[in-house]
């Protein structure tokens, strides 16, 4: 790859990860942290940003980040208070700063009218500060766009005029101070540098020297003359030269048809002039050594203590942390996997050897199983990632959205620092940005409606993740007015989905909002993403092998559970047999096991037969008719029922022969390798060697649930 | 011989052009990602410059210099200071740190080319 596409690169990649840094330190400054050191990660974040844009010449992007970064500085030196008010600008800012950055990328432009309202803020918080930051951004504003190009252009044609064949002769006069030296600086090298602007002539003036016994080795005594002839002006170059060390020595460079001293402008202290502004009489000469620094040398010894503070370890020291290709780490686990089933199938050929359990065999072997797991442990880990990414993005939803709504809403999260899996957290942001704009949207009142019924003005909304029981939890709940049910009762009857008589309990009611073509809206909102409906979300919280659920209380709020995998690539199952196969049921999808009874069986309609568990009848599912692996069994009493809940609640007992076990199984794609089968979600291979297909229990249930449907619609219409 | 430049910067952005304008002079590059990243290398290699940012979390750019100055070894040590365009003050604070020169941002890797130059023999 081109190095400066790969660069160009790093520089996205470091701005989404500046672009976090900046969001969550300005939501610790809008939650009232006023660490300096945050202020000055938030302004640090920027500065960077603007570093690398003006390196790549993304010109509307360093205009805007300087006009923020030059807020922010106002905020690190206490020019302007960190109010609420003014972390909500900045908030707004970073925004559109993420914005104009994805635009960079993409190399489209950004809505101006998202970006001047932005910058105006910004511009006026630095105005409000008073006018000594309002001129420096201003003045900074101006500079950057057009006087360079006016007065080059200017010079350049002096140039020509004035000077075109006639030779340039230079006298400098340099005497170093000690600080040149002791800041690392060398005489020769700028000598040397002279030289290479035309032909030079140096003298070296040694008469300061003192005796050996007066002679501070730290000192500075030599100081040189140099006639320097060259065929352009040269005297910018020749003061570029002395950059560095303009403070540090006495300086004079006089052009031999120079006008007379008089007109001698007293300039060395304002360096930044001469490049801009080249055909300024700026000689200085020799009559006025001092002239340069009146001040003196710096003294770098008291300065020191005032300057710059060493700064305190007040952060923890960040992890050492290394980068490496996903490919690897996905290989890693692949091979974890291999190991994992190697291990078992180890197990079964030593066990089935008919060692006894105590046998030193057998205890290796346990070692060799706990090593493998908490191997697997670990590298499953290292494809783990805090939530706290995508949890900083939906705080951007909310001021979207509640912006857009006109609504007060504040985000509180919970458990930033919960580990998934990367996938995991992938592909969490979609379901969780249309729950979150659904809750500022639809769950949270109007502030009028609010206050009418008591509440603060200011909604809250809270985003929380958690480890439980080996799956993570993430909970959005809003304190809004709760779902309406009769008005999602009222919806589904009208759209079909339930029949008008249907008794259905609360959360009966409360789930109708998943189904497909559900919305509790007529008309499409402003709220971009609308039309998709909570159905698309299930989908891919269940894509990913996670439940969603509701719990809301009237004029309390909604609170929506996502409860997910930690990771897509084990499993833990309960090892079936059905007919001559092997299959293997995700434990999380089973309830409970149980013996049909003779009486506890009904065969009602064309077939169908209920289940009796605990005063509910339940569909009973004869996996082995259904996945056509053998005829369906006449006598369930002679089987297993695993009675099975989907993601969505739905349930159904699953008839198998026989059940083996408990095991954790390593989930290879049947769908990457094969094609998608109806019925089963997944292969595995077991400690045998063979594969043994995973089952779909949501995709069962679902289906039951689908012929249901039919039936009833069917009877409907009769 | 081939000299040895040390760049100090939190950007990997700015590291990594610092990196290729540098070896494509002809520089050995060595990097640090902060201050006090840049002091633990500068135990371990002597380079003939260091090019430093100033603002950089846990040690920023000027107490970076201070504590290059005060260590015996690096007292002569080039340091020079990446700012941005209108830092006159930062100029001024780098130099009182004991910078020996600047670099202005966005750099063009003639001016850093140029800039090392001045300043290593």
């Amino acid at each position: 790859m081109d190095p400066m596409a790969a660069i160009r690169q790093t520089f996205f990649q470091e701005c989404d990860e500046q672009l976090a840094e900046l969001e969550s330190g300005l939501i610790r400054i809008d939650e009232g942290d006023r660490d300096p050191e945050t202020v000055n990660a938030v302004f640090r974040a920027v500065h960077s940003i603007k570093g690398g844009a003006s390196a790549f010449g993304f010109d509307d992007l360093v205009e805007f980040v300087h006009v923020f970064e030059t807020t922010l500085d106002l905020l690190r030196s206490n020019r302007i208070e960190a109010t609420q008010q003014v972390a909500a600008c900045f908030l707004r800012a970073s925004d559109v700063l993420a914005d104009l950055v994805s635009g960079a990328r993409e190399g489209s432009d950004v809505n101006p009218d998202k970006v001047a309202p932005a910058k105006a803020e910004l511009q006026s918080l630095c105005e409000g500060a008073g006018s000594e930051g309002d001129a420096a951004s201003e003045a900074d504003f101006v500079d950057l766009a057009f006087e360079p190009v006016a007065i080059s252009l200017d010079s350049i044609f002096g140039d020509f005029e004035e000077s075109e064949q006639k030779p340039h002769r230079y006298v400098i006069n340099f005497k170093p101070r000690p600080a040149l030296y002791a800041k690392g600086n060398e005489a020769l090298l700028l000598l040397r540098e002279l030289g290479e602007l035309g032909a030079l002539r140096v003298t070296c003036n040694t008469d300061d020297t003192p005796f050996l016994d007066e002679l501070d080795p730290e000192g500075a005594y030599f100081s040189w003359t140099a006639e320097l002839e060259t065929k352009e002006d040269a005297r910018a170059d020749i003061q570029a030269v002395f950059e560095f060390v303009e403070f540090d020595c006495d300086l004079s460079i006089k052009e031999e048809d120079d006008p007379p001293p008089g007109s001698v402008i007293e300039s060395m202290e304002e360096p930044a002039v001469y490049e801009e502004e080249p055909k300024l009489p700026i000689a200085s000469n020799d009559e006025q050594p001092a002239l340069a620094v009146p001040e003196a040398t710096p003294q770098p010894q008291p300065q020191a203590s005032a300057g710059p503070r060493k700064t305190e370890p007040s952060s923890p020291a960040p992890q050492p942390t290394i980068r490496v290709d996903l490919e690897r780490v996905d290989r890693l686990i692949n091979l974890v996997g291999e190991l994992v089933i190697n291990q078992a199938v180890l197990s079964q050929r030593v066990s089935e050897a008919g060692l006894s359990r105590a046998s030193s065999v057998m205890i290796a072997l346990d070692e060799l199983e706990q090593l493998t797991r908490d191997i697997q442990d670990s590298v499953m880990a290292i494809r783990a990632q805090p939530v706290k990414p995508i949890f900083q993005r939906m705080s951007r939803v909310v001021r979207e959205v509640a912006a857009i709504t006109k609504k007060s809403v504040r985000l509180i999260t919970d458990g930033e620092s919960t580990e998934v899996d990367k996938t995991v957290v992938e592909r969490l942001t979609d379901p969780l940005t249309h729950m979150i704009r659904n809750a500022v949207d639809h769950g949270i009142e109007s502030a009028e409606q609010r206050i009418a019924v008591g509440k603060p003005e200011e909604g809250t909304l809270k985003l929380s993740a958690m480890h439980r029981s080996g799956r993570v939890v993430i909970e959005v709940s809003d304190d809004g007015a709760g779902i309406n049910r009769q008005r999602v009762r009222q919806i589904a009857v009208s759209k079909n989905l339930i029949s008008p008589d249907a008794l259905l309990t609360d959360e009966e009611i409360d789930n109708l909002i998943f189904a497909p073509g559900f919305s509790t809206t007529e008309t499409a909102s402003a709220i971009s993403g609308r039309g998709v409906g909570m159905d698309v979300v299930k989908r891919a919280v269940q894509a990913l092998g996670g439940r969603i659920s509701i719990a809301s209380r009237p004029g309390l709020g909604s609170t929506f559970s996502l409860s997910l995998p930690l990771t897509l690539a084990v499993l833990d199952g309960m090892v079936v047999t059905i007919g001559d196969q092997t299959f293997v049921v995700p434990l999380t999808a089973i309830v409970e096991t149980m013996q049909p009874k003779k009486e506890s069986v009904h065969l009602i309609g064309s077939g169908t037969r209920l289940i009796r568990s605990r005063d509910a009848f339940i569909p009973l599912v004869d996996v082995g008719a259904v996945l056509h692996n053998r005829p369906s069994l006449a006598d369930p009493t002679a089987q297993v029922a695993l009675l099975a809940e989907s993601e969505s609640g739905g349930r159904c007992a699953l008839l198998v022969d026989e059940i083996q076990g408990q095991r954790q199984v390593v989930i290879k794609s049947l769908e990457a390798n094969y094609g998608r089968v109806f019925g089963i979600a997944a292969g595995t291979i077991l400690g045998d060697g063979r594969v043994a297909l995973i089952i779909d229990v949501d995709g069962i249930i679902n289906s039951l649930r689908a012929d249901s449907d039919a039936v009833e619609s069917l009877h409907a219409a009769e | 011989m081939t000299k040895t430049i040390l760049t100090v910067d939190d950007s990997r952005t700015m590291r990594e052009m610092l990196r290729i304008a540098l070896a494509d002079a002809g520089y050995n590059v060595v990097q640090a990602e902060d201050g006090v990243h840049g002091l633990e290398v500068l135990e371990t290699v002597s380079p003939d410059a260091i090019i430093t940012d100033i603002n950089m979390p846990r040690m920023d750019g000027f107490g970076f210099i201070e504590n290059v100055r005060v260590h015996e070894t690096h007292r002569a040590l080039p340091i020079l200071v990446l700012t941005t365009e209108s830092d006159d003050q930062k100029k001024d604070r780098a130099r009182r740190a004991g910078a020996t020169g600047w670099i202005v941002k966005p750099f063009n890797p003639v001016k850093l080319v140029d800039a090392i130059r001045r300043v290593t023999a």
